[in-house]
C-alpha cells in the first residue's frame, strides 16, 4: 500500500457523521448554499453537473441551475420548487455529512419537521436585505420544538448589502434573542454570500470584521455526541434472539439500539412496563462482547434471569427508570392530509411498541409565527402544531422529549390504513415556557 | 451577541461513533424492526456489493441466530457467471433459502418481449412484482442508496407499495426520528432500504473493514470488451458485440453489477480493496453515471421505473 493510500485510509477512518438540516424561505438562496457546499467539497461529480447543465440549457437557462441537483422528482423540476425532503451526502477529510434538504414553503412544515427530527444541527437561512421574517421565526420555532441541539443562522446575500457589519449584527441579535427565548441551546450566526462563496467554504475577504468560522468549518467541528452521564439510559427491546441450536442451546439475547445513555455489564436493570428486575450478564456489540455500550449502538443484551421480555419492552437502570403512564400530554405536528379530531381512535407507536389510543383532548393549536396558542381548535389539519392529550390502552414508559428525543417521541397512526397522522413530542413544547404567550382572540386562524 | 461553538476535535470524544459504526448501527436497527413487525420479509440478493453488504449486516443483526429472512434474486438471464457462482456459494455457506425469478422464463413463455436495445434491466420489474405477490412477501429489502440517483434521494427507508407495487413519490409517509411505520393492507408491501444513508465509498470502506469477500469482477482483470454508448460492455452470448462493434482485451473492473447488456466496466488497475477505495475517492464520476446505460435514457428514468415497481 502506497503512502498516499495509507493516508487516505487513515483520513477516511477517522471521520464522524453529522446529520443536519437546512431551512430557508423560497428565495433565500438555500439551493445555492447547498449547491456550493456540495460543489466546493467536490461532492458534485462531473456526470451530475453535466446532467444539470444539459437540463438547464433545455429549459433555456444560461447558467447551470444548481437547484436541479437537489430537486429529484419530475413534479419538483416542473414546478421549480422543492416538495419533499431530499437527503444529500458529502464529505470532507474531517467529517461525513447527511444533509436533509427541506422545503421552505409554509405548507411543507411537516417536511421540515421530518428533516429536523434526526438532525443534530439546523441551518436557517435569511436574506440579509429582508432580515428576520415570519418564515425565519417559524424555522427557529420548529428547530426549538424538535430540540435540534445546534442552530446556525446563515445571513445570506451579504454581497447585496455591501458586506456591512451593522446589517449582519442587527439580524443576528434579533434572531439570537428570539431563538434563545425558545430554548435553542446554541446559536451560531455567520454572514455569507452563497452565490459569491463568502464564508461558505472559504473565509471571506469582503468581511474582515467577521472572526468566526465559515459554514463548512463550523459543520466540521460542532460536537456530535452528548454527555452520556447526563442522559437517562434507555433500551427499547426490538427483537428476542434465541438460536436454539446445538452450538447455542440456551442463548437468549434482547436485541435493540440503545436509545439514550450507556449500559454496563453487572448493572441492575428494570423491565418496563412489567417492573421486573434483573442484572446484565453480557452485552454483544454486533459480534464483539463488550463491558459497556452507549447510544446509538445496536447491541444484544443478556440478562441473569429468564424473565418474560418481548418486543416493545424497555430496559432501564433500576435506579433511573421512567414512570409508566397511560395519559400522555404532548405537542404534535400533524403530518397527514386528513384531520386529527378529539375522540378519534388511533395507534400510537413509541419506540418499538405500538398500542391503541384515543385522542381525549386537543387543548390548543400553536401558531408558529408568533407562538400564540389558540384554545380548543377541535381538530388539527395538515402542518398544524398543537397540544394533545392521548389515553393509551396499555401503559408506556415515556420520557419527556426534552430529556430524550428517542424515547420522548411517538407517531399517531390511522388504524384503518396505516397512514402516519402526527408526530408527537411528550411533555413541554419549548425549553422555556415563558416565551409562549397565551392569546385568547380568534385572529390568526388560517384554515 | 452570538454564541460560537466550542471548537474541539470530535474524534477525541470516546463516545463519538465513527461514521461507519453509525451507519452500521442504523442499518442493523432497520433489519431488526422488520424482523419484529413483518410476517414474510425477503432480501433482494443479486450478488452485487450492496446486497452483499446487506446480507453481512443481517448476519450481524441476528447473530448467533440465523437470518430470519429468505432471499430473492431477479435473474435477467444476462448475469455475470462469476456473480451467479458467488450467489450460490454464499447462499449455501449460510444455509439460506433463495428464490429466483427469471426474466428469461418470462421471455420464453411470451409474457415479456425483448427490447430492441437488448437491455433487460427494465424487464426485471414484472418478474419481481409477481414474485412478491406469489410468495406474499410483505417486506422486501433492497440495497438502494439515496446517493445513487436523485429520485432515490427522495426515497423513504420504509417505502409503502400498493398491490401493484407502485411507488407514489408525492404520497409518501413522512418518516420521523427512527420510528418506521410498516403498517400495510393485505396485498401491499413495504420496500425497505437499510443502506439509504450509505454512499458508494461507505460501502467500500465497510467491505474493507469487515473483510467481506466479493465477486472477482469488482477488481481489475483482463476481459474481452467492446465499446457502446461510451461504455465498455462484456462480449458474450447475450447479444454483443454487433457487426459494427469490435472487441478488444482491456484491463477493467466493474463498479456496479447488473445486467451485462447495460452495465459498463471502467478502465482500472485496482486489484485490491485499498486500490479500489483510492480510485473511487479520486473519481469524478458517479457509479451510475459511469456504468449504467439505463439511467441515461431520460432525466426521470429512475423515477419512472420506480413508479412501476422497480427498485
Amino acid at each position: 500500500m502506497s503512502t498516499s493510500t495509507e493516508q487516505l485510509t487513515e483520513q477516511l477512518a477517522a471521520t464522524t457523521l453529522l446529520r443536519f438540516a437546512t431551512a430557508g424561505s423560497v428565495d433565500d438562496g438555500k439551493s445555492t448554499l447547498v449547491g456550493r457546499l456540495l460543489h466546493d467539497s467536490k461532492s458534485v461529480l462531473v456526470d451530475q453537473l453535466e446532467a444539470v447543465e444539459h437540463a438547464s440549457r433545455s429549459r433555456g437557462q444560461e447558467a447551470p441551475d444548481l437547484a436541479l441537483l437537489t430537486d429529484g422528482l419530475r413534479a419538483e423540476r416542473e414546478q421549480g420548487i422543492t416538495i419533499d425532503v431530499a437527503y444529500r451526502y458529502f464529505a470532507t477529510p474531517r467529517r461525513r455529512f447527511i444533509l436533509a434538504d427541506t422545503p421552505g414553503h409554509v405548507q411543507y412544515t411537516r417536511n421540515m419537521v421530518t428533516g429536523a427530527s434526526t438532525a443534530e444541527l439546523a441551518v436557517v437561512l435569511v436574506d440579509a436585505r429582508n432580515g428576520v421574517v415570519e418564515q425565519t421565526r417559524r424555522h427557529a420555532a420548529v428547530a426549538a420544538l424538535l430540540r435540534v441541539p445546534h442552530v446556525v443562522l446563515a445571513v445570506n446575500k451579504m454581497d447585496l448589502v455591501e458586506y456591512r457589519e451593522p446589517v449582519f449584527a442587527a439580524i443576528a441579535e434579533e434572531f439570537t434573542t428570539y431563538a434563545s427565548e425558545l430554548g435553542v441551546p446554541e446559536i451560531t450566526a455567520i454572514p455569507i454570500s452563497a452565490l459569491a462563496g463568502d464564508n461558505v467554504v472559504e473565509p471571506s475577504a469582503n468581511m474582515d470584521w467577521y472572526g468566526g468560522p465559515t459554514v463548512l468549518e463550523h459543520l466540521e467541528t460542532v460536537p456530535v455526541s452528548h454527555d452520556l452521564t447526563a442522559c437517562h439510559a434507555r433500551f427499547p427491546v426490538q427483537y428476542v434472539i434465541r438460536p436454539q441450536t446445538a452450538e447455542h442451546p440456551d442463548y437468549r439475547g434482547y436485541a435493540g439500539q440503545i436509545a439514550a445513555g450507556a449500559f454496563r455489564v453487572g448493572e441492575e436493570i428494570t423491565v418496563l412496563p412489567s417492573g421486573k428486575t434483573s442484572t446484565i450478564t453480557g452485552i454483544d456489540a454486533l459480534g464483539e462482547a463488550v463491558d459497556i455500550a452507549w447510544a446509538p449502538q445496536s447491541v444484544t443484551i443478556r440478562l441473569a434471569d429468564d424473565i418474560d421480555i418481548s418486543r416493545g419492552d424497555l430496559l432501564a437502570p433500576s435506579g433511573d427508570a421512567p414512570a409508566t403512564t397511560q395519559d400522555i400530554e404532548a405537542t404534535v405536528c400533524h403530518v397527514a392530509d386528513r384531520a386529527l379530531a378529539v375522540g378519534q381512535r388511533v395507534l400510537l407507536k413509541h419506540t418499538t411498541r405500538t398500542v391503541k389510543a384515543i385522542v381525549k383532548e386537543i387543548p390548543s393549536r400553536l401558531t408558529l409565527d408568533d407562538l400564540s396558542q389558540h384554545p380548543n381548535p377541535g381538530q388539527l389539519v395538515a402542518n398544524d402544531i398543537g397540544r394533545v392529550v392521548v389515553r393509551t390502552a396499555e401503559p408506556l414508559a415515556l420520557d419527556a422529549y426534552a430529556d430524550s428525543r428517542r424515547t420522548g417521541s411517538f407517531l399517531l397512526i390511522d388504524p384503518a390504513d396505516g397512514t402516519t397522522l402526527a408526530a408527537g413530542m411528550a411533555g413541554e413544547s419549548f425549553a422555556t415556557a415563558k416565551a409562549v404567550a397565551v392569546v385568547e382572540d380568534e385572529e390568526g386562524w388560517d384554515f | 451577541m452570538t454564541t460560537v461553538a466550542h471548537v474541539h476535535d470530535s474524534t477525541d470524544n470516546p463516545y463519538a461513533l465513527s461514521h461507519l459504526d453509525s451507519l452500521e448501527s442504523e442499518a442493523v436497527h432497520i433489519f431488526r424492526e422488520v424482523a419484529g413487525e413483518f410476517e414474510r420479509p425477503v432480501i433482494l440478493f443479486s450478488g452485487g456489493k450492496d446486497s452483499i453488504v446487506m446480507l453481512h449486516l443481517a448476519l450481524k443483526a441476528f447473530a448467533p441466530a440465523a437470518i430470519p429472512f429468505t432471499l430473492l434474486h431477479v435473474d435477467t438471464g444476462h448475469n455475470f457467471p462469476e456473480v451467479l457462482e458467488y450467489r450460490d456459494r454464499t447462499v449455501a455457506k449460510h444455509g439460506l433459502r433463495l428464490h429466483v425469478a427469471s426474466v428469461q422464463e418470462y421471455i420464453d413463455a411470451g409474457k415479456l418481449r425483448e427490447r430492441p436495445d437488448g437491455t433487460r434491466n427494465p424487464l426485471q420489474t414484472v418478474p419481481l412484482t409477481e414474485a412478491i405477490q406469489q410468495h406474499r412477501f410483505d417486506a422486501v429489502f433492497g440495497g438502494g442508496r439515496r446517493d445513487e440517483e436523485k429520485a432515490r434521494a427522495k426515497e423513504r427507508v420504509f417505502s409503502l407499495r400498493d398491490e401493484f407495487s407502485q411507488w407514489d413519490p408525492r404520497r409518501q409517509r413522512p418518516e420521523l426520528w427512527q420510528l418506521y411505520n410498516g403498517r400495510h393492507a393485505p396485498g401491499e408491501h413495504v420496500r425497505v432500504f437499510p443502506l439509504s444513508n450509505w454512499t458508494e465509498l461507505d460501502v467500500w470502506q465497510y467491505i474493507q473493514r469487515e473483510k467481506i469477500e466479493l465477486p472477482e469482477i469488482y477488481f481489475a482483470h483482463e476481459r474481452e470488451v467492446f465499446a457502446r454508448s461510451g461504455m465498455w460492455l462484456t462480449a458474450g452470448d447475450w447479444g454483443g458485440p454487433k457487426e459494427s462493434e469490435t472487441t478488444q482485451t482491456r484491463l477493467i473492473r466493474y463498479r456496479t453489477v447488473g445486467d451485462m447488456s447495460c452495465t459498463g466496466a471502467v478502465d482500472s488497475d485496482a486489484t485490491t480493496l485499498d486500490a479500489v477505495i483510492a480510485e473511487i475517492a479520486a473519481s469524478r464520476l458517479t457509479e451510475r453515471g459511469a456504468t449504467r446505460a439505463d439511467d441515461k435514457m431520460s432525466e426521470a428514468a429512475m423515477e419512472d421505473r420506480k413508479r412501476e415497481g422497480y427498485f
